[in-house]
């Protein structure tokens, strides 16, 4: 782990999301303090530890692969804030 | 009879003996809600009209026949709005039942209103919700806790006779101890959580908050089990929980950790979790010490464990096929970066930058690499305690309810509430908070919880020992003492 400074700017690009400078002031010295705090982690030995990626050790959950009824196309876009002829509407991706 | 102050099960038997209707209990909430919440604010929203007409036609004859159970803003309910108390789903109708709804309706429960929480259940407060903070009933200047703080003031201030709430690192347990009723996190993968909106989805598992441990033990049996919606959820057998209540703690083995009892914890709290293992002792309990020697790394492995996961599934909120879209972006890049800006609060923008920054490229192995071997030494020290022990108690919060404000600028201090909760959902295991005593603040009495933590699967032996001490003790009975006509925000 190491200290270096937390370029809240780029990860929030990364994250994408805009932040007011402001904010990426706040941001920045609030998760100093957190990220030190993390810090911690490096006294725990954990040169013969295997990671856990979640609270249960099930693993490969399988159902047979048959069609079964989802949500159908009208309920799915009742929510949407843009829709055209049946479909979701996004903004312009090619020029 | 006052209707609003029964227990769920004591509501239940005036149902099923037809003493009382299903739409008069409808009323009888309506009532105390449009009384209290005023001053509360545990409601999001709530739908008079469609309560009723499922009231007209619930079934008393059912496990849970006409008891309306309230629900937080995370958990989907059909044609009901499932916001998150986030700015970015607002209006946003969910258009089907979450599992533990359809499995509430099945057994005749009314889903009811849509409860308060920090905004995407980030937070230990509700003072990140996007409409507001709600109130400790016990002292109107203090949080209920968080990020279920809506539910727990909503049970606390009888204006809701049951609800559920998710919990992540405490979130469930956190503000049921500091609003004085009883919250149970069940096993990962015991309950369902299709149809919960994700946050961190290794550690997320939804439960109930109730008034009494009887009640939690009754929605528990409705709740619980496999969905094949859900590849999380556990093929195991499912205990009937409310039968096994009265087993008793005789030769129970009880285990305090050493490291939950240490400098920063409140002198009244301990006096009063002390106190309480004392009695669970006097019914024949045994009292062991014993070590959870990763204790002080559990906070910052949730910290980079939950933040990373949230990064993900936060990830989904890009204003195109549900929520807010920000208006006039100049491309797509733009329309993301602006949507999220607007939609987000702070707290939730500062996780997923914390959580991008931990999983990306170049700190990936320092951070949650790292983070999820310390989370398996974690869960070890578990596994070796209960080789010892049959359950651990300790408290639920360092500290009773703290005040509105004194924390929304330092998020460490924040963080902090969730001490001593955190570790159960980074080890996958079940946890339950008891009213257990009052500590004195201000001249205010604030509740202080039990937390008794117990093996994979085993609900049923934290619910016997809770039941067992609060069958003994009275602290489950009091009421706030708050009189909403004189008190003000």
């Amino acid at each position: 782990m190491s200290s270096t400074k937390l370029e809240v700017e780029y990860v929030a690009e990364l994250a994408r999301i805009k932040l007011t400078p402001e904010e990426i002031s706040t941001f920045r010295s609030q998760l100093e303090i957190v990220l030190q705090h993390v810090e911690r982690l490096n006294q725990v030995d954990v040169s013969h530890v295997e990671p856990m990626a979640h609270g249960f050790p099930i693993y490969n959950v399988f159902r047979n692969d048959e069609p079964r009824e989802g949500l159908d196309r009208e309920t799915a876009l009742e929510n949407a804030p843009r829709r055209a002829q049946g479909l979701f509407m996004v903004t312009k991706v090619v020029e | 009879m006052k209707i609003i102050a029964l227990t769920a099960h004591e509501l239940l038997s005036l149902l099923r003996s037809r003493q009382i209707s299903p739409k008069e209990v409808v009323i009888a909430l309506s009532r105390r809600i449009e009384e209290v919440d005023p001053l509360v604010h545990a409601y999001l929203s709530y739908d008079l009209e469609r309560a009723l007409a499922d009231a007209s036609s619930a079934d008393v004859s059912l496990p849970l026949g006409g008891l309306p159970i309230s629900i937080k803003d995370v958990i989907s309910v059909q044609g009901h709005p499932c916001g998150c108390a986030s700015k970015i789903l607002e209006g946003y109708l969910a258009p089907y039942d979450a599992t533990v709804i359809s499995r509430l309706r099945a057994a005749g429960a009314i889903p009811f209103g849509r409860l308060n929480m920090d905004e995407f259940a980030m937070g230990s407060s509700t003072e990140n919700s996007a409409f507001g903070p709600s109130k400790n009933p016990w002292d109107s200047r203090r949080t209920p806790g968080g990020s279920s703080g809506g539910s727990a003031a909503a049970v606390a201030a009888d204006e809701a006779f049951a609800a559920l709430g998710s919990d992540t690192g405490g979130s469930i347990r956190q503000p049921a101890a500091l609003c004085g009723c009883v919250g149970l996190k069940p096993t990962y993968g015991r309950v369902s959580r299709y149809g919960l909106v994700a946050f961190a989805s290794s550690l997320d598992q939804i439960g109930p908050l109730t008034k009494d441990v009887e009640d939690a033990a009754l929605l528990m049996d409705v709740i619980a089990g496999l969905d094949k919606n859900d590849s999380t959820s556990l093929p195991e057998p499912i205990p009937n929980f409310s039968a096994d209540l009265r087993k008793g703690v005789k030769g129970l083995r009880i285990g305090l950790p050493k490291e939950y009892f240490i400098e920063g914890l409140d002198p009244e709290v301990e006096k009063a979790v002390r106190t309480a293992v004392e009695h669970l002792g006097g019914l024949g309990a045994e009292l062991l010490e014993i070590s959870l020697p990763h204790t002080e790394h559990a906070l910052s492995t949730y910290y980079i464990i939950a933040p990373a996961e949230a990064s993900a599934n936060l990830a989904r909120f890009d204003g195109v096929r549900y929520g807010y879209r920000a208006q006039g972006s100049d491309g797509l890049i733009d329309h993301y970066g602006r949507t999220r800006e607007e939609g987000f609060g702070a707290e939730v923008k500062r996780r997923i930058i914390l959580g991008t920054y931990v999983l990306s490229s170049g700190y990936y192995d320092a951070y949650y690499l790292r983070a999820q071997k310390v989370r398996s030494l974690i869960r070890k020290d578990f596994a070796d305690a209960f080789e010892k022990v049959d359950v651990i108690a300790c408290p639920t919060s360092p500290t009773p309810a703290f005040r509105l404000g004194e924390r929304t600028n330092d998020p460490l201090s924040m963080y902090l509430a969730d001490i001593f909760t955190l570790a159960a959902n980074m080890a996958g295991i079940c946890g339950i908070s008891i009213p257990c005593g009052f500590a004195n603040y201000e001249g205010k009495q604030l509740p202080v919880g039990l937390q008794i933590l117990g093996k994979e699967l085993d609900e049923s032996t934290i619910l016997q020992a809770g039941y067992a001490y609060e069958q003994s003790t009275e602290w489950h009975k009091a009421k706030p003492p708050f009189n909403p006509k004189t008190e003000r925000i």
